[in-house]
Order: C-alpha cells, then sequence, then structure tokens
C-alpha cells in the first residue's frame, strides 16, 4: 500500500471508494458511459414533465418523417415516436434494475452456499445451475410467458430465471478462493457464525468481480426485455422501446425512423452500462488493465 | 481408456440433464392454470361435462400424477412429443420440418463468429496500440450493446433497401427452379444478412476474448523461445500462439450455443426464416403448448449435443485435459 501511495500521491489508499473514483473518472470511456447513463436516468425521471404527452395517443398525421413538426416523425398510427422514446426510458431502467435485482438475489444466494458449504450443497447447486445453462434462454422464457399470464412482474421474474447462473458461478468462485484466506480461518476461530462470515466477512471481499458482473447484467436484461416487447410477448401496456420497434416492424420500408430511433436509445443505453462496466472493471482489477 | 470412460460419462450426464427438461417440462405445464382439454375446450367454443371427462381419460389426465409423468417420459423417450393443438399433426414431424433451416443458420453463424472473431481478436492482439485494436474494442462494444432484432432490421434497410443486393425475407425464391447449385446459391443469398446478424452480437465477444487471451499467450515464455529460434513472426503468431490463444474462444463458444439457439428465435423471426424459431413465435401466439415444449426439449438436445462436440474438440486441441 505504501508503495502506491509513493506511486501516486493523489491517489489516498486508505479511501479506497476515492481511489477507485479516480481511476475510473480518468477513464475517458467509462465517463462516457457514465455521462449516456445520466442521461437515460434523466430523461426517464424529468423527460414527461418538460416534453408532455400520452405515448398511445394519435398526434399528428400518421407517418410523418422525422422535421420540425415532429422532431423524431410519428408512427403508422400517428404517434410521436419522440413522446414513446422519452415514455420508454423508464419502463427500461424499471425492467432492467428489477430484473438485475432480481437476478443477483437469486446468483448469489446460491453461489454463496455452493461456494461456502463446499461438497454435496455445491455439487447439487451446481447440477441445478447447469440444468438452467443448457436451456435456451429466450425459447424458455417464452415458455413461461405463455403458460402464464404476461405481466411485468412475470417478465421481470422470467428474464432472472434465465439470467442467473453467471452471477451464481462467480459468486461461488470467489467464495472458494476467499473462504480458504487466513483472515477467514481467524474469524471462524474466534467462534464467528456461518452467516456472519458468508455476510460481513467473505461477501464485501468478492465484491469488485460481482459489481462488474452486475453492471453487464443491466445491460443483458434491458436486451432482453426489448427482445420480448419486440416480439410482442411484453406487458401490452407498457409502452417500451423493443414494443415501438415490434409495432412497426411492418412498415419498415415507409418509415424507417420509427425502427432507427427507437433502437437507437436502446443501443445507446446498453452502451453506456457496458463502458460503465469497463471503467469499473479497470478500476477494482487495475491488474488486468492491460489485457 | 480413459478417454472412452469419460466420454461415456459425459453422455450419461447429458442424458440425465435431458430427463430434468422433461420433467420440467411436465411440472410446468401443470404448475400453468388450465390443462390441455381446457385449452381444447375453448378451441371448440365449449363441451359438454361428459365429452370433457371423456377427453381427460383419453389424455390420461384423470390419472395419478406419477402415472402421468411417468408416461409422459416413456413417450418421450420413444420420440413421442404429443400432437400440436394447432396444426393437428405430430410436434415431432413438425420440428423435424424445421430443424435443418435453424440448423444451418445457428451452424453458419457459429462458424462465421469464431473464425471473424478471432482474426480480429488475433490482429488486435500483436498491436495493442494500433487503430485496428480500437476498431475491435469499438466493434466488440457495440455489437453487444446493439439488439441483434434491431441489428437486423438495420441491415435490411441498408442492404435489402438502400442497397438491395440481398433477399429480405424466407429461406429461398418463391417458386424458383434451377439446377442444385442454382437452388444452394439462392439459398445461400438469403442465408447471408441472417447469419451475419445472429453472428455480429458473437463476433463482438469472441474478437474481445481472443484477443486478451492471445495478449496473455504472446508474452509467455514459450512464445519468446520461438521467437528467438529465428521464427518469423507469422508462424510464432499462426502455428503457436493460436494454439493456446483460441482455447477460451472454443470453451466460451460452447457455452454459449444456447444463447445462439435463443438469438436464432428472434433472428428467425426478423428475416422470416423457417427455423423452429420462427416455428416457436407462431407456437406461442396461439398457445400451442405441446409445440412449444417439443421445441424447448427440442433446442435443449441440441445445445446437450453442442457441448459434447465442444467438450471433445477441446480435449483435441488441449492434449493436457486426457
Amino acid at each position: 500500500m505504501n508503495n502506491r501511495q509513493e506511486l501516486n500521491p493523489m491517489v489516498r489508499p486508505d479511501r479506497p471508494v476515492v481511489e477507485l473514483w479516480l481511476m475510473f473518472f480518468a477513464n475517458k470511456a467509462a465517463v462516457l458511459g457514465l455521462v449516456l447513463w445520466l442521461l437515460v436516468v434523466f430523461t426517464a425521471v424529468f423527460g414527461l414533465t418538460i416534453y408532455t404527452g400520452d405515448p398511445f395517443e394519435m398526434v399528428g398525421a400518421p407517418m410523418t418523417p422525422p422535421g420540425a413538426e415532429f422532431l423524431l416523425g410519428t408512427d403508422y398510427l400517428g404517434r410521436d415516436v419522440l413522446t414513446g422514446i422519452i415514455h420508454g426510458a423508464s419502463i427500461t431502467l424499471a425492467i432492467g434494475f428489477s430484473a438485475t435485482i432480481c437476478t443477483v438475489i437469486i446468483g448469489v444466494v446460491i453461489g454463496v452456499l455452493a461456494g461456502y458449504y463446499g461438497r454435496w450443497v455445491d455439487n447439487l447447486l451446481m447440477r441445478v445451475t447447469e440444468f438452467f445453462q443448457v436451456l435456451p434462454p429466450m425459447l424458455f422464457v417464452m415458455v413461461l410467458i405463455s403458460l402464464f399470464t404476461p405481466s411485468i412482474y412475470l417478465i421481470v421474474l422470467a428474464i432472472a430465471v434465465v439470467s442467473w447462473t453467471g452471477m451464481a458461478r462467480l459468486t461461488r468462485a470467489e467464495f472458494l478462493k476467499i473462504k480458504e484466506l487466513e483472515y477467514v480461518t481467524a474469524e471462524r476461530a474466534m467462534g464467528a457464525r456461518n452467516a456472519s462470515i458468508m455476510a460481513k466477512v467473505i461477501l464485501p471481499n468478492a465484491l469488485p468481480p460481482l459489481i462488474v458482473a452486475v453492471a453487464l447484467n443491466v445491460g443483458t436484461a434491458i436486451l432482453f426485455e426489448a427482445a420480448l416487447s419486440f416480439l410482442g410477448l411484453g406487458d401490452p401496456n407498457a409502452y417500451s422501446w423493443g414494443y415501438m420497434i415490434g409495432s412497426s416492424r411492418e412498415y419498415i420500408w415507409d418509415s424507417w425512423w420509427t425502427i432507427t430511433f427507437p433502437g437507437f436509445a436502446i443501443f445507446l443505453t446498453v452502451l453506456g452500462v457496458s463502458l460503465i462496466g469497463d471503467g469499473l472493471n479497470d478500476a477494482l482489477n487495475p491488474k488486468l488493465r492491460e489485457l | 481408456m480413459k478417454t472412452i470412460l469419460t466420454g461415456l460419462n459425459r453422455t450419461i450426464y447429458s442424458l440425465v440433464l435431458l430427463l430434468a427438461v422433461i420433467v420440467l417440462n411436465f411440472i410446468l405445464v401443470h404448475i400453468a392454470p388450465g390443462d390441455a382439454v381446457t385449452a381444447m375446450i375453448g378451441d371448440m367454443g365449449g363441451a359438454t361435462p361428459e365429452l370433457i371427462a371423456k377427453l381427460r381419460a383419453d389424455y390420461g389426465l384423470d390419472r395419478s400424477l406419477f402415472t402421468q409423468l411417468y408416461t409422459h417420459i416413456w413417450k418421450m423417450m420413444h420420440g413421442d412429443l404429443g400432437t400440436s393443438f394447432t396444426h393437428r399433426v405430430p410436434v415431432r414431424d413438425l420440428i423435424l420440418d424445421h430443424l435443418p433451416a435453424t440448423i444451418l443458420l445457428v451452424t453458419t453463424a457459429f462458424f462465421l463468429a469464431i473464425i471473424i472473431g478471432t482474426v480480429l481478436g488475433i490482429i488486435a492482439a500483436q498491436k495493442p496500440k494500433s487503430f485496428v485494436n480500437h476498431v475491435v474494442t469499438v466493434l466488440s462494444l457495440s455489437g453487444f450493446s446493439a439488439p441483434i432484432f434491431w441489428t437486423g432490421l438495420m441491415l435490411l434497410i441498408a442492404f435489402a433497401y438502400l442497397l438491395p443486393i440481398f433477399p429480405a425475407f424466407g429461406m429461398s425464391t418463391p417458386g424458383f427452379q434451377g439446377t442444385t447449385l442454382e437452388v444452394m446459391f439462392d439459398v445461400l443469398k438469403h442465408l447471408v444478412l441472417p447469419a451475419v446478424t445472429l453472428a455480429s452480437v458473437y463476433i463482438a465477444v469472441y474478437s474481445r476474448l481472443a484477443r486478451a487471451s492471445m495478449l496473455d499467450v504472446l508474452g509467455s515464455d514459450y512464445i519468446r523461445t520461438a521467437r528467438s529460434k529465428g521464427l518469423s513472426r507469422r508462424i510464432v503468431v499462426y502455428k503457436h500462439a493460436l494454439k493456446n490463444g483460441i482455447l477460451p474462444v472454443v470453451t466460451m463458444a460452447g457455452l454459449q450455443f444456447s444463447q445462439l439457439i435463443a438469438g436464432a428465435v428472434v433472428v428467425e423471426t426478423v428475416y422470416g426464416w423457417p427455423g423452429i424459431g420462427q416455428l416457436a413465435f407462431n407456437a406461442i401466439l396461439r398457445r400451442d403448448h405441446p409445440l412449444l415444449l417439443g421445441i424447448l426439449f427440442f433446442s435443449t438436445l441440441m445445445v446437450v449435443i453442442a457441448n459434447l462436440i465442444t467438450d471433445f474438440s477441446y480435449r483435441i486441441l488441449d492434449p493436457r485435459i486426457k
């Protein structure tokens, strides 16, 4: 630690969070990602108070090209594309975050139990994980949605059910590594309970790779929701970006803008979160930066 | 001998996985509200209680859950996946009709992704500070971030509308007549856009992976030794380094095969490619559960087979595993 302080006086190693942020902000790509995300969050929160309107409402002539009247044009029913994109931001974020939270809960709990207890618990849980890995995610979600009534909750849960395996494997690998370290043995010798060792000793030390995985997971969840809505399997009441593209795809030759702009919004949002993930990865694992 | 035993072990394990998928299918159908008979009656527009009871008996729905599960597994093992509600033909025949199209699409995309991804990764790894390296980074991030259906639609606008080079829909030109070679060329023309779309995501993933892994390998001692022996850079990179550098790509590609199939579902609906993804999409719109579950089972089977193949090719590439 002292060495590093001598190398870079800007960094105060006694405050790892400060160090993390300094490294993160030194990375131009990561900052760009953060800016993109702040833009999306801002749109989701304040967009509709600035640019009011109901996305389902027909406000102009069908398929008006982008121009002075409608900045991004209207779709085949005369619905304003810009209102739709602003409205879609909040739905995208809501689904992206809640699906990720569910994914993390399932994945971390399974990974912690498998990694910490080892032996038959590990064996059993890893077989379950492998089982979920061979199911093609999109098809499995389609089956779930067709068997039960589609709603925003089912979609969030379904995305989590097909996404948790990576998180579980990662958590397990970290736990397997960390539980053998001396400070864990010391903690155990002092009589700490299993639950407390797992939650207070090992988990905080396993966080760096998990945080990166969480960031990437938000991106995958958003893409997943977009694909479902595009196929028309999303919540019919949610005006999401995927829905906008899906509902206009038959008019692709007549109104390219109704497909291009919402897709670009998805692209930028996921790109933003990927860049943030990359930046966190570099900042949290400086050794890997050369890769 | 040991290889054969491990192979046998892997195969048995795969069969257990498939059995688990069958059981999962069964459980899902039973948790879901309504059963096959309810759905059929819905289709017919109502039925008398006697007819309902008779149908339930015909489909074995009046027996105990355990007997039903047993019969279900027995049937599946004999290749009986039930009958599609909407098409009124055996699910197995429907799937077998649509499977070749999906296999063609998925394997083409699979090899495209591995080859292009690896080549890009190698080029980027050789010159870490170069322009190519930045291009690979940007390309891989974009490929990962763009929704696959949108990539497909954008390619359609670009190469089927603005520059009409490729056909926009289906697997062959309707009513097309010609020699076998001409027919093959026709299918190939239809295949380009869907395969490139499906591969785009994975080109992104593999180029990144290949780059990282090649950087790692190129920095190792044995590469320095080979170079100092006076071997040319080309031979060292493509003969010595590539063999180790490609291992993570093969592993990842094998592990991601299930996602490739899932991606094919979306791509097939974009391009009207007549594979099982398209079939699944229509099945879900009409709530044809037997067909949908059959497709889930079949695609899992494909994933399991692909995993086995990956496992074996990994053994060939990396003799240490023996």
